[in-house]
């Protein structure tokens, strides 16, 4: 979960524009990296999360199905750690209390497991299904973890308009194994450096599914986040979408809410 | 009705501690309505009404947390009526209990029921539970188990202790139901090997944790075997189930590495007659995404062995081996089928499974499941099963 974002900008952050101001590492790899990193270093010190959303699947015919969950996040700030995530769902009914914890890795694939309810069975599974639908969904498994600044390479494109903002638009390829697709491409604004848009290509290089992040609101720890994100896919015309409720920032999760163990004690 | 007494324990529990401002509570329901179709007529005396057979199936949850989050309790009644076999319908308590946790430790006291293991195709180390064994013959289906349990939590791992003061006997079949021995069995007139019967003291240990891409648990059980032999009445008109005291050990493990799942699990048991170890080891292996559709197809193979005597509760898994495959279309609908067969290598018999399940709008599911026993001579131990092939039918709705 990992579309997140923030405020402040820190001295590194000014570093890295100045850096890319002047010229001295201005090629469109490394000015790629350093939008991406700002706009990733946005998100630092949020500490952990919790957030309830509602996903709402619409087929090409326009007919929906909902789900909904909720999600806790820990945050690990060392950038070659990735973070913890808790995905409970609440709905549909048989499903309930179906829960899927995951530690992210970088480049390595995560540990995850999977708490099915109806048997009270907590399973590792194999997380090398990056680029399956997630619960049906367009969201593939890598669009909710993936978002880790170094799970990439950068290319920096050019400048584009995104709504009322002005964008960086730069090129993600994915460095890690299993991903479904061949490239990104993601705006990223010039204001609050917050993700607006990711284009996904896919392994044949076919624009697959366009991603809208909106109604960003910042909270009061600094940290942005979208209540809304829109996957559509063009080449099937389904589309899902998250809403989101507030963010909780001061759920005091540790370590031991993101353990195995826990998965059979969540309700 | 020992459950009843359960459920009043169980209904007091919450209301001693629900004075929380902000507790939260969840109320949850499923009716499930199931026909079955046998394709042959039953083998045994009795059972002439039974060519198909239609139950019905009410399973309440309620849940409670305090408004400190450190306190939950749970009520989970399951009610199951049969039309045709009485000893199937069924009131059991599946979750009764109150929790408390504090720091890195919690205290559940109460009916509840838990998993151990990793394998597919017979669960050798799970033995907390008693088997609903008339629910279904997977042995899937569980009943409540009262215990006491203190889990702790620690970086190097979950330690589970299980103190159990009442034993839940196992469910068979009436003399009118299908899945029986030739003769009935009597579960009126259970027999203990200790004196104190149902309520000799059970003690359980588990420590589980995972290491890399290594998942391991290891598991103590010390009391009342789930598992009954059968032996003949005085006058011979029915078996009678016999729960020995047993000490177990077992140990499962996991190691997930790209799309593959490999498992064991192995037990060693000092059973009723001798000492034995029984295993079961495979894999699962995932093929993600077939065909450039959204579709996952795994493929499991799984090989199980069981070196009990002869005087030991009778298993059918002691020289077999499973194969199975597993679709999941990852539609909205969640569409799911199983299908696979169980191959006896000394006996040849076979034993073929198919489970298939959709999602229909967003509150009822529909399942399917047919199942075919074959090559049973008279002496093997499927043979009394073999003309129970069926195909069962059932609709959820859940509220």
């Amino acid at each position: 979960m990992k579309f997140k974002t923030v405020t402040s900008i820190g001295l590194l952050v000014a570093f890295a524009l100045m850096l890319s101001q002047t010229g001295e590492a201005n090629t469109a790899e490394q000015k790629g990296f350093d939008i991406a990193a700002r706009s990733d270093r946005t998100d630092i010190g949020f500490g952990e999360s919790e957030v309830e959303l509602q996903m709402i699947l619409r087929n090409a015919a326009g007919q929906e199905s909902r789900r909904e969950l909720r999600i806790s996040t820990l945050e690990k700030p060392d950038e070659s750690v990735g973070d913890k995530s808790l995905v409970l769902f609440d709905t549909p009914r048989d499903i309930e209390g179906t829960a899927l914890l995951s530690h992210a890795k970088i480049l390595d694939p995560d540990d995850q497991w999977l708490y099915l309810p109806a048997l009270k069975r907590v399973k590792r599974i194999s997380s090398s299904n990056k680029s399956g639908p997630f619960v049906g969904s367009e969201f593939a498994f890598e669009d909710f973890t993936a978002i880790e600044l170094n799970k990439f390479d950068y290319q920096y494109i050019g400048t584009d308009a995104c709504g009322e903002l002005q964008c960086d638009v730069l090129e993600r390829l994915p460095r890690y194994e299993n991903s479904g697709y061949t490239k990104q491409v993601a705006w990223v604004d010039q204001v609050h450096f917050q993700i607006r848009k990711v284009e996904f290509y896919d392994r044949r290089g076919d624009l697959l599914k366009v991603l809208d992040l909106k109604d960003y609101r910042q909270y009061d720890n600094g940290v942005w986040r979208p209540h809304l994100m829109s996957m559509s896919n063009v080449q099937t015309n389904k589309q899902t979408d998250l809403i989101y409720s507030d963010y909780n920032f001061e759920a005091k999760l540790g370590e031991d809410d993101f353990v195995k163990g826990r998965l059979s004690r969540l309700r | 009705m020992r459950t009843t007494r359960l459920l009043l324990l169980a209904l007091l529990l919450p209301a001693l501690v629900a004075n929380a401002d902000e507790a939260s509570w969840d109320l949850g329901a499923n009716v499930e309505m199931q026909s079955r179709f046998f394709t042959q007529d039953a083998r045994w005396p009795g059972q002439e009404s039974q060519a198909g057979q239609i139950s019905l199936a009410a399973t309440v949850e309620l849940r409670w947390r305090n408004a400190d989050d450190d306190q939950r309790a749970s009520i989970i009644p399951y009610l199951r009526w049969d039309a045709e076999d009485e000893e199937r319908s069924l009131l059991d308590l599946r979750e009764a209990y109150w929790a408390w946790e504090a720091e890195s430790f919690e205290l559940l006291v109460g009916a509840n029921t838990v998993f151990w293991g990793v394998t597919e195709s017979v669960h050798l180390v799970d033995v907390l539970n008693q088997t609903d064994a008339v629910a279904d013959i997977d042995g899937e289906d569980k009943l409540g188990q009262p215990m006491v349990n203190l889990a702790m939590q620690r970086d190097w791992g979950l330690l589970n202790f299980y103190v159990m003061p009442y034993f839940r006997e196992r469910t068979f079949a009436g003399t009118d139901g299908r899945f029986r021995t030739p003769l009935p069995v009597d579960t009126d007139r259970p027999q203990y090997e200790s004196s104190a019967k149902e309520k000799h003291v059970d003690l359980a240990l588990r420590y589980s944790h995972y290491v890399g891409d290594v998942d391991i648990g290891l598991s103590l059980f010390s009391g009342t075997s789930r598992e009954p032999r059968l032996l003949p009445d005085a006058d011979g008109t029915a078996l009678l189930p016999y729960y020995d005291q047993i000490n177990q050990f077992g140990v499962d493990l996991q190691y997930t590495r790209d799309a593959w799942l490999w498992k064991l699990e192995s037990i060693v048991r000092d059973g009723y007659d001798d000492t034995f170890i029984a295993a079961v080891g495979g894999f699962e292996y995932t093929l993600y995404q077939v065909g450039e559709s959204t579709a996952d197809v795994g493929l499991l193979l799984e090989y199980q062995y069981d070196g009990r005597g002869e005087f030991e509760p009778l298993t059918i898994a002691d020289n077999d081996v499973f194969a199975g495959a597993r679709l999941a279309l990852n539609d909205t609908q969640d569409t799911a089928v199983l299908a696979g067969v169980g191959y006896d290598v000394d006996t040849n018999e076979m034993f073929v499974n198919v489970e298939a399940e959709r999602r229909l709008g967003e509150d009822y599911v529909l399942e399917l499941r047919a199942r075919a026993f074959s090559g049973a001579r008279q002496d093997n131990p499927t043979y009394t099963l073999s003309r129970d092939d069926y195909l069962q039918l059932q609709l959820s709705r859940y509220f």
